[in-house]
């Protein structure tokens, strides 16, 4: 059989969504962002619901996730966000709300706003992407940085004696009875891609169903930042954030899921 | 017993070269070009397309988007 | 004539917001202003007109909350008292960057910093030269009873939905916290319209997604984007507003807003009946500022006082209306301290000529 036999409509098996727009992302090659916003638009375009969506966009290195989504979005202040939502969704309560966060925009100076979104229930998906550093700024520490881990503000490594532990903020959401789902998940390997998009279904759901707070922690790599290839970066996620991060449920339909005690011990 | 032939079409324009694919794709289709595109990267295509089940591990890993997939189940 | 009811500067505010049709109020307690959140939770508005009321975590939270809402096309607003306004800039400064309309009212007090609870004049520089960052301004609003804390709301709203940009209520713990009787407003239903052309509520397929965003990584767009605004802020002139008591044969004035415009009103009064001619006129709008009537007035009077709850901010604008031609003075007690209309007598008496 000839490849262009097999390369016919009829046959068509995988193509980009179209709710991503024609831009070129403006992510660095082998990025997880990108990875991220083609299954965000693949679930909103499954779920029939591009007219109904309203998309926040952070500060940090999505900052432009407006222009590559087509839906109607708003860009925030830095870590404001779960803000902006609230004033959304409390007034259009039958729209999606999402918001789409880095670690400094959600677990810096966003802990606040993250937090008491959560505590509130507000029925909105957060979703949180996690690579350990501050890419769009160059490279610094991150409150999610590990014990150790270079940056250009902590040269030597963390030190947790003088910057603190990193800081697990999807374990501390869980705990918050206004979150109903909460997962972290990866976008590096296929089997993982699927997984998400299945959790970032389910989080759309969870809004559908007026359940409460539906959070996704994507773990992901940052080459640029992490000064390595992009194929590179995902083994090291995979030898040292993912032990930090375990992957996996959290929290489902409001309850905890695994064993927070013996894991943050 | 019918048997999987897949295809995959790279948007070699706007791939950059991340090689995410390579590692992804279970049959060891996909090899980086030896030429490069206009960005200055060397895309990804089928290096050795008999090989390819179009399983679609390559297009929905890549983070631009720039791969799409085709299958066709043979007689044999 | 409407519903009268004797009331707080505050619970007229809460209760014009509801009645201007508001769709949403977020604050946070702060003194001298929490009876606007207080008064408002315990109404229920969200029974009588569907309003929604949050008590945010923090000011921050609260504007930012205000800046999702407006870009939907609602009728939203924020209060706060000076410190808690300092915390609203950036989130002020993006609103106005983005071309939203919004409503905030800061019933100032005593600076800086922590300062104390009781009024103060001293954030008219923050209200109408920037506060937050960038070439933005704010349609700045100066009530000086319950009655214009209460109309300034819809007032308020129409200037901030005229221009699509933010407007500021200039208000002070004295009016905030004094009672008064208010006519109040008719209900006013809430907006069930919003213009497609900006507002983000999920893009329909008949149009393109729309954006709401003060960035722009490219400075010859965002160069463009600054004069547009800068255009927009020069029109906005033709919303002035002031009243002037007894200036028609002046021959020294006050220049004084807010509570400061309530103590010169008796100053002016007192004067006159000593055969002196004083006259007062007072700002309404802080920005646009008051420019022209003043230079006007500059040609007729031998002498201006222009009096604050503060250090000396207004008479900076006053001596740029003026323009050299006659002396301005300032007179003024910060940090919360409140003069009399016999301390601007003395003031005028001590400053300007005449024996007043």
């Amino acid at each position: 059989m000839d490849i262009k036999d097999i390369i016919q409509p009829e046959n068509l098996v995988h193509k980009r969504t179209p709710l991503m727009t024609d831009a070129t992302l403006s992510y660095c090659p082998g990025c997880g962002h990108g990875t991220a916003h083609h299954l965000v638009m693949e679930v909103i375009e499954e779920m029939g619901i591009q007219q109904d969506t309203i998309g926040i966009a952070p500060v940090g290195c999505s900052v432009l996730a407006y222009d590559f989504m087509d839906i109607d979005m708003s860009q925030a202040a830095h870590g404001r966000a779960p803000a902006v939502a609230t004033g959304i969704k409390r007034l259009w309560p039958e729209k999606y709300v999402f918001t789409y966060q880095g670690d400094g925009d959600l677990a810096a100076i966003g802990t606040a706003e993250t937090i008491h979104a959560c505590n509130r229930g507000e029925n909105i998906v957060i979703i949180f992407i996690n690579n350990g550093i501050y890419g769009m700024t160059g490279g610094q520490m991150a409150p999610t940085t590990l014990e150790g881990m270079k940056s250009s503000t902590s040269p030597y490594g963390r030190d947790t004696q003088l910057m603190g532990h990193p800081l697990k903020i999807t374990e501390l959401v869980a705990q918050l009875p206004g979150t109903y789902f909460v997962t972290r998940q990866a976008v590096h390997k296929s089997g993982n891609v699927r997984k998400t998009r299945k959790a970032i279904k389910k989080a759309f759901e969870v809004q559908r169903d007026k359940k409460g707070l539906a959070f996704v922690e994507i773990v992901s790599n940052c080459n640029s930042g992490w000064k390595m290839t992009p194929n590179e970066s995902n083994v090291w996620m995979e030898e040292h954030m993912f032990p930090f991060y375990p992957l996996g449920d959290i929290k489902v339909e409001g309850k905890i899921v695994k064993d927070l005690v013996k894991e943050l011990m | 017993m019918g048997k999987m032939r897949g295809a995959i079409v790279v948007d070699t324009e706007r791939c950059k070269g991340c090689e995410v694919c390579v590692v992804n794709c279970p049959t060891d289709t996909i090899g980086m070009a030896e030429e490069v595109n206009g960005k200055g990267y060397h895309y990804a295509y089928m290096k050795y397309p008999e090989n390819c089940t179009g399983c679609s591990n390559c297009a929905i890993v890549c983070p631009d988007g720039v791969i799409t997939v085709y299958r066709v189940k043979t007689e044999k | 004539m409407g519903e009268i009811q004797l009331m707080k500067g505050n619970e007229a505010v809460a209760e014009a917001a509801i009645r201007a049709g508001l769709d949403a109020y977020f604050g946070y307690p702060i003194t001298p202003q929490s009876e606007v959140l207080e008064y408002l939770t315990l109404q229920r508005p969200e029974e009588r007109t569907g309003m929604v009321v949050l008590q945010a975590e923090s000011e921050i939270a609260a504007i930012n909350m205000v800046y999702g809402a407006a870009g939907t096309g609602k009728k939203v607003m924020t209060s706060s008292s000076s410190p808690g306004i300092s915390l609203k800039m950036e989130g002020i400064s993006y609103i106005a960057g983005a071309e939203l309309p919004c409503l905030i009212l800061n019933v100032v007090r005593g600076g800086p910093g922590l300062g104390t609870i009781q009024p103060s004049q001293a954030d008219y520089f923050q209200a109408t030269k920037g506060g937050g960052h960038g070439d933005y301004r704010l349609v700045v609003l100066a009530p000086a009873s319950v009655q214009e804390m209460a109309d300034f709301v819809d007032k308020g709203m129409e200037l901030a939905f005229k221009y699509r940009n933010p407007v500021m209520i200039l208000s002070d713990g004295l009016i905030g916290q004094m009672m008064e009787k208010v006519e109040l407003p008719e209900q006013k239903e809430r907006l069930t319209e919003f213009d497609p052309s900006w507002t983000i509520t999920g893009k329909t397929p008949d149009r393109e997604r729309n954006i709401i965003t003060s960035l722009n990584l490219d400075s010859e767009k965002q160069y463009e984007h600054n004069m547009k605004l800068q255009e927009k802020y020069a029109s906005m002139k033709e919303d002035v507003m002031y009243e002037t008591f007894d200036c028609e044969d002046a021959e020294f004035l006050l220049v004084a807003y807010g509570s400061s415009a309530r103590i010169c009103q008796k100053a002016v009064d007192v004067a006159r009946s000593r055969g002196k001619k004083l006259g007062l006129l007072r700002p309404i709008t802080l920005f646009p500022f008051p420019t022209e009537i003043i230079a006007k007035l500059s040609r007729q009077v031998k002498g201006i006082l222009s009096a604050e709850l503060n250090a000396g901010q207004m008479v900076e604008d006053v001596r740029l209306a003026v323009n050299g031609r006659i002396p301005v003075y300032h007179y003024g007690t910060p940090g919360g301290k409140i003069y009399s209309p016999d301390d601007i007598l003395k003031a005028i008496d001590e400053k300007l000529m005449g024996g007043y």
